[in-house]
């Protein structure tokens, strides 16, 4: 997320964005309340550490769990610096408290931007050094010995051979007051950041037993499946429910702001009911073109819209005007759904006047609003429980808050005390929109006499994610910088470019998507950059070296290990093998991949990826590794096979995995990760692992077969 | 009406005949852990073992189960199944874990059909199996180690 969304959000929750430290336990915070108030004996130092007699140690997470890592991560900060054993610690999902969890960097709680360790990384050491020091106090009252005298290793108190666990100091500890500013270890002294241990999710997601918001029931529970409309945009005109009502199981039909939802005792026989309901729909306000004429419209709009300045530097049409040769280049990228394995989903009880709600909220403020208007509630009486969730890559993360307003919806609709589980179905999910903004990029670039570049012109075309969301507001000048970034503030010593922007319209929702902008910046600037080195006769590793500047120190040891590790000696196609390299920085992380691939039938094949991340200290390098490996698989599926595309009147074309393709394990190249060693704050990996994959394969394809592929996926070129 | 064995135990469920499998375990057996994901047997989440082979219970009536044998990730308990687990813990394999019951499910039915399977027998075997975090490279990787581990 960028620096200027961070600011919206923290203005919009009216916080102050600031580095705090944790609040005691037994402060106002309702969460840290109940946290403390728990266990008999039980020590909470503040809202994120409790500690029991048993002698675990439960670190509440304020960040989702999705499989990006921060159960194990925010623990491993917390066990760092209270220097606990491994084996001690748990992780759970916090409640909403905007103020007590809020993260860092967006003043309320919620998760996104590859923030979670960013943020976090301050605040939860502090929290567990704060612990620390209380259970040293106690121990050094309990032994009547000096407090300095007093150590701890892996969850062992010890003073001489006097010893103790952590939990019978608990009680002790519990009586103290927390340090205001508790002391942080020396880095040097780590024992846990920078080192691997499993997982603190891993047994649990193994054997069945985690537990998501699908695998929620409650008493008397009704699941409840909407038909929504087949084109975004579309509203509800009229419909015939007899036949659904006859199905066994099904309770009830009405008709919701969202579309008509069928309720049912079982999820078997909502979905039958709905299968049987007969919609008519209106799409005046729907989206009614094609997706194929919609590119075609915003590649016009290219050249006759109203371009918004997004960076200017020196004078890229004098430049390209005096260039000894030009190159222009025109990139489509299509809507993409998200497909998190878990559709959308969420579970809401009510009971006499309170209500509880179960979901992936990624934002939790904005459903719990949502939620509470729908119920005419206060919104301190829904309680949010945050689920592990299976898989968001942006889908989650709804300013719209769309999931807390249709479960909402659900539950006014039927009226009064009850629960209600919301499922969406594969076909919802792919046909809901909320999409990855479809993109044209036209290109201009310009080599002078000796082939090195003189002038760049980027003109970026798509939706605004923000606005009409409450993110509008802070939209300076018109521009929206998630439509563009990563075009901009590139690594490389361009003297004359200019990157603009052009607004599209369209009732098709759009939301930010795993790497968000940089999902198609990357692969527009890296395959334009690579094409333009080509025409000048540079190599493409060498090229992009001698092009970065001076201060750009991170992005080129990225990328001179990526091209170390892979070998890269400047020959692009050995052995009926091509490669071909991209370095992109996204969310302050920065990584470059070399990618090796095979024509298979006309086909690629990725066989290797060598890449190199840099994000600053690496807390946990097996997630850290993880989350390159996932990033790159999530890119290389999408580039190789995925369009969500509108047919004649609007309507979704794909509907499922058989037409919506994921990459499966047969498609999975090996790939290779190494981590820069650094001391700088560390940045997150969800997203930044995915946007060079698909230059990356498209300048070793070109490489190998002569063919720049321009328009995405892959498997849409003519042929394939 | 429909009996049949889960994990061990013989259990009536009063559904209609073409009550997937898949919502019955889940609705009715609240056996969670198998898991939905598409509904029409794309992606392998809703995994489980039937009478010695593995199946899709979204796209499998209860009609078809009658007197059946189903093994769900919660009853999964062979050598395959641990040496599997043993190697997932050891990888630290799944990511949001989603789809991370079929998986299991798939790879332990592999290694009792083929104890040393080769990266095109993992493929064969896995390829229905959708990892969206794609963790493939350590399912890969947890196989092969698991198969060492029982071949010792």
């Amino acid at each position: 997320m960028t620096q200027s969304r961070r600011q919206f959000l923290a203005s919009a929750a009216g916080i102050a964005i600031a580095t705090t430290l944790p609040l005691p336990g037994r402060a106002q915070s309702g969460a840290a309340t109940a946290f403390a108030g728990d266990g008999a004996g039980g020590f909470a130092p503040n809202a994120f550490i409790r500690i029991l007699p048993d002698d675990t140690v439960t670190v509440m997470i304020k960040h989702i769990e999705m499989g990006q890592g921060p159960y194990t991560g925010l623990a491993t900060l917390v066990a760092e610096e209270l220097d606990a054993d491994w084996s001690q610690m748990r992780a759970e999902s916090a409640p909403l408290d905007n103020e007590t969890y809020k993260n860092l960097l967006f003043g309320l709680q919620g998760t996104g931007g590859s923030t979670a360790i960013a943020n976090s990384y301050t605040q939860m050491r502090k929290a567990g050094a704060a612990a620390r020091a209380m259970l040293v106090q106690a121990a050094a009252a309990e032994w009547d010995v000096p407090a300095e005298e007093v150590s701890i290793f892996k969850g062992v108190v010890s003073h001489g051979a006097k010893t103790s666990s952590f939990g019978p100091l608990a009680a002790k500890a519990s009586n103290l007051t927390p340090p205001e500013d508790p002391v942080l270890k020396d880095p040097s002294r780590f024992v846990y950041i920078g080192t691997d241990r499993p997982k603190l999710d891993t047994v649990a997601k193994s054997t069945g037993t985690a537990t998501f918001t699908m695998d929620v029931y409650r008493e008397g529970m009704e699941t409840v499946v909407v038909r929504h409309p087949p084109m975004l945009g579309g509203a509800v005109a009229s419909y015939d429910d007899r036949a659904a009502l006859a199905v066994p199981g099904v309770t009830a039909v009405r008709q919701i702001p969202q579309g008509v939802a069928v309720y049912a005792t079982s999820t078997a026989a909502a979905l039958k009911g709905r299968a049987r309901l007969s919609v008519e729909w209106d799409s005046s306000k729907a989206e009614t073109r094609s997706s194929a004429q919609m590119m075609e419209d915003f590649a016009a709009l290219a050249t006759t819209g109203d371009r918004l300045p997004a960076e200017t530097v020196g004078d890229s049409d004098a430049a390209l005007g005096g260039a000894a040769q030009t190159l222009e280049m025109e990139f489509r990228f299509p809507y993409l759904a998200h497909a998190p394995m878990e559709p959308l989903d969420a579970v809401l009880e009510v009971k006499d006047g309170r209500a509880t709600a179960w979901g992936g909220w990624q934002f939790p403020g904005f459903d719990n609003g949502a939620i509470a208007g729908a119920l005419g509630m206060n919104p301190q009486d829904v309680r949010m429980e945050v689920m592990l969730a299976g898989g968001s890559f942006g889908r989650r993360a709804q300013p719209s808050a769309q999931i807390g307003a249709e479960i909402g919806a659900i539950a006014a609709a039927a009226g009064g005390n009850g629960a209600w589980k919301l499922v969406w179905t594969r076909e919802d999910d792919l046909q809901g929109g909320y999409y990855r903004p479809m993109t044209v990029h036209r290109m201009r670039g310009g080599l002078d006499a000796e082939g090195n570049i003189a002038g760049w012109h980027d003109t970026v075309v798509n939706q605004s994610i923000m606005a009409g969301t409450p993110m509008e507001q802070m939209m300076q000048g018109g521009l929206d910088p998630t439509s563009y970034e990563g075009a901009t503030k590139m690594p490389y010593d361009l003297a004359d470019m200019t990157v603009d922007w052009v607004r599209a319209e369209s009732p098709v929702p759009v939301l930010w998507w795993r790497s968000v902008g940089h999902s198609h910046t990357g692969y527009a600037t890296e395959v334009f950059l690579d094409r333009l080195l080509e025409m000048g006769g540079k190599d493409p590793v060498q090229g992009r070296l001698d092009l970065l500047r001076g201060d750009m120190g991170r992005d080129r040891a990225v990328l001179e290990k990526a091209a170390e590790m892979a070998g890269w000696d400047g020959t692009r196609v050995k052995d009926g093998k091509g490669y071909g390299v991209a370095l992109h920085e996204s969310f302050n992380t920065y990584v470059a991949q070399v990618v090796e691939v095979e024509d298979r039938g006309g086909q690629p094949r990725v066989t290797n990826v060598w890449a190199a991340v840099d994000c600053g200290v690496a807390v946990n390098p097996n997630v850290i590794r993880a989350q390159i490996e996932g990033g790159i698989g999530y890119g290389l599926g999408t580039v190789l096979h995925n369009a969500i595309t509108l047919g004649d009147g609007g309507i979704v074309q794909e509907d499922n995995f058989d037409t919506y393709r994921m990459l499966r394990i047969t498609e999975m190249p090996q790939i290779h990760v190494e981590i820069i060693p650094s001391d700088a704050d560390p940045t997150g990996v969800g997203e930044p692992g995915t946007p060079p994959i698909g230059p990356a394969l498209a300048n070793a394809w070109r490489a190998l077969t002569g063919e720049t592929v321009t328009t995405l996926p892959f498997s849409a070129r003519a042929g394939a | 009406m429909a009996t049949f064995t889960v994990n061990g135990e013989e259990r009536t469920v009063d559904v209609p005949e073409d009550t997937p499998l898949l919502w019955v375990l889940r609705d009715e057996l609240r056996l969670t852990g198998t898991k939905f994901g598409c509904g029409v047997a794309q992606c392998g989440a809703c995994t489980v073992m039937m009478d010695g082979t593995t199946r899709r219970s979204c796209v499998t009536p209860v009609s078809a189960v009658e007197g059946a044998n189903i093994t769900t990730i919660e009853g999964l308990d062979t050598p395959e199944s641990q040496a599997v687990l043993a190697a997932w813990e050891a990888l630290d394999v799944p990511q949001c874990g989603w789809c991370q019951s079929g998986q299991i499910v798939s790879a332990s039915a592999l290694l009792y059909e083929i104890p040393d399977p080769t990266d095109e027998d993992i493929d064969r075997a896995m390829a229905g199996n959708i990892c969206r975090c794609a963790t493939y490279q350590r399912i890969r990787q947890g196989i092969k180690d698991a198969a060492k581990a029982l071949e010792a």
